[in-house]
């Protein structure tokens, strides 16, 4: 039985995590802009 | 043997340990919700009055204390549970601190739904403090493992996650709350029962997907420096023993105060710059300051750990004192001079040397006392964390009341508390200076060896 991790696994971890810190980033940045207005 | 014990999650041949950060992302993104628990804050004020606070609604001041509870339970569970932790492996304590948080959200749901502000106390505080504390340091000893050749990077990924965790929940947060309310009714239970659920599935694929290297492990084409470094130990001391170092004190202090100035100005960041600047910046202005002072704060966690694997953990601290030290110096003239743009650069480099204080620390103890029991002793040290969480708000908030009270106008108030803040990275700055390597007493030898085989039972 092969035990390695596929290349696939390792994006897709990244990306359950990645997607919900990217929206909150993008939320938290569209809401700095007034800072600047 | 069960699903959670640490022998079963001991990495096979072929595992990428790329994957471990996301596990560890899994669990800090989750738990870092606590900085934007003020978001509950104002809705939970009207819970009876709807529109505005009834007599009976809870005070602001009441509500402050949920998160204040569950920052001490934080620093409380993290020592006590640290052994625990490290001899139980990663998977169990994240387990267990996924239960925590969740349950902790549930109880508060049923203390909002019943409109008692105890059992909150209890439950986020409490309990949710202690999922907090276990969650925090589960994954840090098992990502330095995995990367022997860049602890800091390692570890800054995880933490930084502790500061992203704010901006997920925040905007999650105020959009569940409109979905469930209605003209009659403010949904913050019912969105504390989502916000569980939602952290216990994530904290659970953590868990489900972390694992540990098996003993002996190196990352390919590693090999460990010839002449180990002055102050990067290839040596392990016992946690207890840690606390009998001045190393550990003296670290202590350094966390302690650089946290202290950063989380002092943290809370007031959005009065300060409204203050400083009447006028010229709004409250939507400040709130948009706010956020993006927590964006430095997250990004300066993985940018500043990272960096401690280039030039030293100890240098790395040194640049936090000292830069730091000028800025909080020059945020008076940056008021003098009208200068906005100034005082937000000011903040934000400010800010991102507050959240890589938080990020390099981990890296630190494991050049002073080895891997073994790295997690545990950043158990016992985020006991600083805490103290610094009473200590900076009281500071910013009496010194600036002090001041006004005086009759020092509004934006002059913070003057004497920026030299203040300076004057404890002065503190900082020495201690971090008289850090030197672990005298070789401490070192584990076979009897400390058998003693912790021992403690472990």
């Amino acid at each position: 039985m092969n035990n390695g991790t596929s290349p696939a696994q390792v994006a897709l971890a990244w990306v359950f995590v990645g997607i919900p810190l990217a929206w909150g980033v993008y939320k938290t940045i569209t809401a700095s802009l007034a800072l600047f207005q | 043997m069960s699903f959670l014990d640490r022998e079963r999650i001991v990495a096979k041949p072929g595992f990428n340990r790329w994957m471990v950060p996301p596990a560890a992302l899994c669990m800090h993104l989750c738990i870092g919700q606590a900085y934007a628990f003020s978001v509950f804050n104002l809705p939970m004020t009207k819970l009876i009055g709807i529109t505005k606070s009834a007599p009976d609604d809870w005070k602001l001041t009441e509500l402050g204390w949920i998160f204040s509870i569950a920052i001490v339970f934080l620093g409380l569970s993290a020592a006590l549970f640290g052994r625990w932790v490290e001899e139980s492996g990663p998977r169990k304590a994240m387990f267990t601190a996924g239960l925590c948080w969740t349950a902790g959200f549930l109880v508060s749901a049923v203390g909002v739904y019943t409109h008692q502000l105890w059992v909150i106390y209890l439950g986020y505080g409490v309990i949710g403090g202690i999922g907090l504390g276990i969650g925090y340091i589960s994954p840090v000893s098992t990502l330095i493992r995995w990367f022997p050749d860049r602890p800091g990077m390692a570890t800054g990924m995880a933490i930084m996650g502790f500061g992203g965790g704010a901006f997920i929940a925040s905007p999650l947060s105020v959009f569940l709350m409109n979905h469930y309310s209605t003209p009659t009714h403010i949904g913050v239970a019912e969105t504390f029962i989502t916000l569980g659920a939602i952290y216990l599935c994530f904290t659970w694929v953590g868990a489900a997907i972390v694992r540990v290297p098996a003993p002996g492990w190196h990352p390919e084409g590693y090999v460990a420096p010839a002449v180990p470094k002055k102050l990067i130990s290839t040596n392990d001391v016992y946690v207890y023993d840690a606390l009998k170092t001045p190393q550990f004190w003296l670290i202590w202090w350094v966390l302690c105060l650089n946290v202290t100035a950063g989380i002092g100005v943290l809370g007031q960041a959005s009065a300060m710059s409204q203050e400083m600047f009447p006028g010229r910046v709004t409250p939507a202005a400040a709130a948009g300051f706010v956020g993006l002072i927590s964006l430095f704060n997250m990004l300066g966690r993985f940018f500043w750990a990272s960096t401690s694997d280039l030039i030293g953990r100890k240098n790395t601290y040194y640049c936090f004192f000292l830069i730091g030290m000028v800025l909080y110096v020059l945020v008076p003239y940056t008021g003098n001079m009208g200068s906005v743009t100034l005082f937000v650069l000011c903040f934000l480099v400010i800010l991102s040397m507050y959240g890589g204080g938080f990020a390099t620390v981990p890296a630190y103890l494991k050049d002073m006392f080895g891997t073994r029991y790295v997690g545990a002793i950043h158990g016992l040290l985020l006991t600083a964390w805490s103290a610094a969480g009473v200590f900076g708000p009281v500071l910013v908030n009496y010194i600036r009341e002090y001041q006004i009270n005086r009759g020092v106008p509004k934006h002059d108030a913070y003057d004497e508390t920026m030299y203040i803040m300076a004057g404890l990275l002065v503190i900082g700055l020495i201690c971090n200076a008289c850090v030197r390597a672990v005298h070789e007493r401490h070192h584990m030898k076979n009897g400390n060896e058998a003693v912790a085989a021992a403690a472990r039972g």
